[in-house]
C-alpha cells in the first residue's frame, strides 16, 4: 500500500503550484488597464514557474522508491460540519504529477504562442488573465485530494472556459457558443455533485483516500451508480456522448483557447476523474461497460463529424472528441487499459495543441479564414507551420515511430484483450482518422491554391512559430520518451493498477491490420482532396456527409428532446401563473368591487331610510333578547 | 295602583314617538318624536324605580334629561343652519351623501 509521504522540500511547494497561475489572473485582472503592458509577460511568467517547479518535482519524485511518491499537502480545513469534512488538502501521486507536467508545459508555450496570435487584439491582458485562471483552475483539480476541492477545480475550468469562449464578447455566435458550453456542463456537474453526496452517504467522508479504501465494503449497487453519475459528470467536460454538442461550437473562441482548453487540458478532466476512480470503476462492472459504450460511441461520432466539416477548427474538435473517445474507451476496460487512457491522453495533448496552434497559425496568415476549401497549396507559403502541422498529423493518425502510434495502439490492444467487437470499433476509427486528418493536410496544404483574390498567406512571426517546432518534437518523441525511458506502465501502476493480458493473435498482426487501415484512409482522403479537385463550394454530398455536416443533427436532437420542452414548460408555468393564479387573485378583487357596488345602492342620502333601518335593527335586538331571556 | 300600567303607557308612547319620527317631514316634529321617546323612556325608568323599591331608575331619569337637553340644543341649532341656507326644514331634501 503507498504510504502518504509529508511534503518537504521541494514538495513543501505543491501549494504554489496553483498559487502562481491564480495570483497571476487576479492580479491581471483585478488590477486593471494599468497592467496593460506588462500584464502578458506576467501571465507566461506564471505559467512558467509554474512548470519549472514541476519539473523539479517530478526529478525529485523519480528518485523515490515506488511506494513513496504520493505527497500529502493540508493547508487549512476547509468545511468541518458534523461529521463532514473536507480540507484545502492536495496529493501529488505519479498521475497528478504527469497531468501538472502537461498543463504547465503545454499551458506555457500557449501563452507564449498567444503573445503573437493576440498581439492586435486590445482586451489580451484580460485574456492572458482568463489563461492563467483556467490553468490555476485545472491545476487544483488535478491536484486536488478530495472530491469537493476537485468539485471546485472542475467549476472554476467550467468558468474559465466559458469566460475564453466568449471572449469575443460582441459576437452574439461567441457568447451564445460559450453559453451552451457551460449549460451542457453544468448538466454533467449534476452527476458530479450527486456522485459526491452518494460518497458522503455511504463512506461517511469524501477523502480519495476514504472513498477508495472503503470502496470495497460498498454495495454494487452504491459503486454502479455512483460510477454512472461520475460518467454523466466526465461526458460533459469531455464532450462525450450525449454532452458532445458544445465542443464545436466551442471553436468561437481564439485558437490557443482551442488548444489549452479544448484540446489538450479542459476536456481531459473527464479521464482524469475516471482514472483517478479506478477503484470504483474496477468494482462496478456495469458502470465500466457504460464507459465503454459512450466511449465507443463518441469515437465514431467524432471521426464522422471531423470528416465532413469545411471549417478547419471544427474539423480538429471532431478529431478531439473523437481521441478522447479512446482515451475514455481504454479508461472503461479496467486495469488493462487506464494507464494507456493517461498515456494517450498525455501525447494527445502534445500533439493536438501542436495541430490547433498550427490552424491558428495558418489562420493567422490567411487573415482569420477558417474555411478549407479557401485553403491549398499552403506548403510553399508557410513552411514551418506546414513541416509542424505534417509531424503532429502522423503523430495523431498513429505512424511510428511517432507518439500516437505507441498510445493509440496500446489502447486498440488493450481493448482486443476485453472484446474482439471493441478492438475492431477501434480499429476501424483508427481508419477513419487517417482519412479525416489527411483530408485536413490535404485540402490545407497541398492541392491547387484556391485562395481569394487579395489573399496573401504569409508564415507566422518566430513568437507562434517556435511553440510550434517544440510541440513538434514533442510529438515525435514523447510516445517513445514516455514508453521507453519513463516506463509509463510501471509510473502509473501504483495508482491505477495495470494488468498485462494475453492478446488471441501475437502482437505485429495487430499492428500491421491498423497501420493497414490508416493507410487506406490516408490514400483515399489524399486521393480524393490533394489529386482531385476540390469544389470551393461545398456539393450535396450523401446522406451521411449531410448528416455528419449537421454534426449527426446533435443540436437538433437536443433541441426536441431539451431545449423545446423547456420552453413549452416554461409558457406553460407563465400562462397557470398569468391566468390561473393571477386570474384567482384578479377574480376575488373584482367579485369584492361588484359586490361592494350592489351594497352602496343602500347609501340613499335618505334620513328616513336610516332610521328605518334603525328600528330595524332595534326590534330585532330586543326580538333576540327576548328570545334568550325565554329559552 | 299598578304601576305596570305605567310601563305600559311608557311603551305606547315610545311606539308614537317612533312612528314621528320614521313618517313625519319636518325636522321640527321630527325632533318632538324623539323628545316624546327620550321622556317615555324616563316614565319606564321611574316606573322600575317604584317596582323595584329603589332609586336607581330615578337617578337614570336625570342622566336621561340632561342628555336630551344637550342633545335638543344641538340638534336644533343644525337644523336653524339648515334652513338659512336651504330656506326648507324637510328632512327629505339633504340627501347629498347619496351614492
Amino acid at each position: 500500500m503507498t504510504e502518504l509521504m509529508p511534503a518537504e522540500g521541494v514538495f513543501s511547494l505543491i501549494w504554489l503550484l496553483m498559487a502562481l497561475p491564480l495570483a497571476g489572473a487576479a492580479v491581471l485582472l483585478f488590477g486593471g488597464r494599468r497592467t496593460n503592458a506588462w500584464g502578458p509577460f506576467l501571465g507566461i511568467l506564471t505559467v512558467s514557474a509554474s512548470a519549472v517547479i514541476g519539473w523539479i518535482m517530478l526529478l525529485s519524485m523519480m528518485g523515490n522508491a515506488p511506494e513513496e511518491r504520493t505527497f500529502d499537502q493540508t493547508l487549512f480545513t476547509w468545511v468541518s460540519v458534523g461529521d463532514f469534512q473536507a480540507d484545502m488538502a492536495f496529493q501529488l501521486d505519479q498521475l497528478s504529477m504527469v497531468f501538472v507536467l502537461l498543463i504547465t508545459s503545454v499551458g506555457a508555450l500557449i501563452h507564449v504562442y498567444s503573445l503573437g496570435y493576440m498581439s492586435h487584439d486590445r482586451d489580451r491582458r484580460k485574456f492572458f488573465g482568463y489563461l492563467n485562471l483556467f490553468v490555476g483552475a485545472m491545476l487544483i483539480l488535478v491536484l486536488a485530494n478530495n472530491f469537493l476541492l476537485l468539485y471546485v477545480g472542475w467549476e472554476g475550468v467550467g468558468l474559465a472556459s466559458y469566460l475564453l469562449i466568449g471572449f469575443w464578447q460582441h459576437k452574439p455566435s461567441a457568447a451564445a457558443a460559450a453559453k451552451k458550453a457551460f449549460v451542457i456542463n453544468r448538466v454533467g456537474d449534476v452527476g458530479l455533485s450527486l456522485a459526491i453526496m452518494l460518497m458522503f452517504v455511504t463512506f461517511g467522508s469524501i477523502s480519495f483516500q476514504d472513498v477508495f479504501g472503503q470502496a470495497s465494503e460498498a454495495s454494487e449497487g452504491t459503486l454502479t451508480a455512483i460510477g454512472l453519475l461520475l460518467l454523466l459528470a466526465a461526458a460533459g467536460k469531455s464532450a462525450q456522448f450525449p454532452l458532445q454538442a458544445w465542443l464545436l461550437d466551442a471553436m468561437e473562441g481564439p485558437t490557443p483557447v482551442s488548444a489549452l482548453i479544448h484540446a489538450a487540458t479542459m476536456v481531459t478532466a473527464g479521464v482524469y476523474l475516471i482514472v483517478r476512480s479506478n477503484v470504483i470503476f474496477t468494482a462496478a462492472e456495469w458502470a465500466a461497460t457504460a464507459v465503454i459504450v459512450v466511449g465507443v460511441i463518441t469515437m465514431w461520432m467524432g471521426a464522422i463529424i471531423g470528416s465532413a466539416k469545411d471549417d478547419i477548427k471544427k474539423s480538429l474538435a471532431g478529431s478531439t472528441m473523437s481521441q478522447i473517445g479512446y482515451m475514455i474507451t481504454a479508461a472503461g476496460l479496467g486495469p488493462i487499459g487506464y494507464v494507456f487512457a493517461i498515456f494517450h491522453l498525455l501525447t494527445h495533448g502534445v500533439f493536438k495543441a501542436g495541430l490547433f496552434l498550427g490552424a491558428g497559425s495558418v489562420m493567422h496568415g490567411m487573415r482569420d479564414n477558417v474555411n478549407m476549401r479557401r485553403y491549398g497549396a499552403l506548403m510553399g507559403v508557410m513552411g514551418i507551420t506546414a513541416v509542424t502541422f505534417i509531424i503532429n498529423y502522423l503523430a495523431i493518425i498513429g505512424i511510428p515511430p511517432f507518439s500516437g502510434f505507441w498510445s493509440k495502439d496500446s489502447i486498440i490492444h488493450a481493448a482486443f484483450e476485453k472484446n474482439t467487437v471493441v478492438g475492431l470499433l477501434a480499429m476501424g476509427a483508427a481508419g477513419l482518422t487517417g482519412f479525416y486528418m489527411t483530408r485536413i493536410v490535404a485540402m490545407t496544404f497541398f492541392g491547387k491554391a484556391r485562395w481569394e483574390d487579395d489573399e496573401h498567406p504569409h508564415e507566422s512571426p518566430k513568437v507562434m512559430t517556435i511553440p510550434l517546432i517544440i510541440l513538434a518534437i514533442g510529438a515525435t518523441f514523447l510516445g517513445m520518451a514516455l514508453l521507453f525511458w519513463g516506463n509509463i506502465e510501471t509510473w502509473l501502476e501504483p495508482v491505477t493498477g495495470y494488468a498485462a493480458e494475453e492478446l488471441p493473435l501475437p502482437e505485429y498482426v495487430y499492428v500491421v491490420a491498423t497501420l493497414a487501415l490508416v493507410i487506406l484512409g490516408a490514400v483515399i482522403a489524399w486521393v480524393k482532396y490533394a489529386r482531385a479537385e476540390v469544389p470551393v463550394e461545398p456539393p450535396h454530398g450523401s446522406v451521411l456527409t449531410r448528416a455528419a455536416r449537421e454534426e449527426l443533427y446533435g443540436n437538433q436532437i437536443n433541441d426536441t428532446l431539451v431545449v423545446v420542452p423547456t420552453y413549452v414548460a416554461a409558457d406553460a408555468a407563465t400562462a397557470v401563473d398569468a391566468k390561473g393564479i393571477d386570474g384567482l387573485v384578479n377574480g376575488l378583487a373584482a367579485f369584492v368591487a361588484a359586490l361592494s357596488g350592489r351594497l352602496r345602492r343602500y347609501q340613499t342620502g335618505f334620513a328616513r331610510s336610516y332610521a328605518l333601518s334603525m328600528v330595524g335593527g332595534a326590534i330585532l335586538v330586543v326580538l333576540a333578547l327576548v328570545l334568550v331571556r325565554a329559552s | 295602583m299598578n304601576p305596570m300600567n305605567y310601563v305600559v303607557l311608557s311603551a305606547l308612547l315610545f311606539t308614537i314617538g317612533s312612528l314621528g319620527v320614521l313618517v313625519r317631514r319636518n325636522a321640527i316634529v321630527v325632533f318632538m318624536s324623539v323628545e316624546l321617546m327620550l321622556n317615555a323612556a324616563n316614565l319606564a325608568f321611574v316606573s322600575f324605580a317604584r317596582m323595584n323599591g329603589n332609586l336607581d331608575g330615578q337617578v337614570v331619569a336625570f342622566f336621561v334629561m340632561v342628555v336630551a337637553a344637550a342633545e335638543v340644543v344641538v340638534g336644533l341649532a343644525i337644523i336653524v343652519t339648515i334652513f338659512r341656507t336651504r330656506r326648507s326644514a324637510s328632512i327629505d331634501e339633504p340627501n347629498l351623501l347619496k351614492y
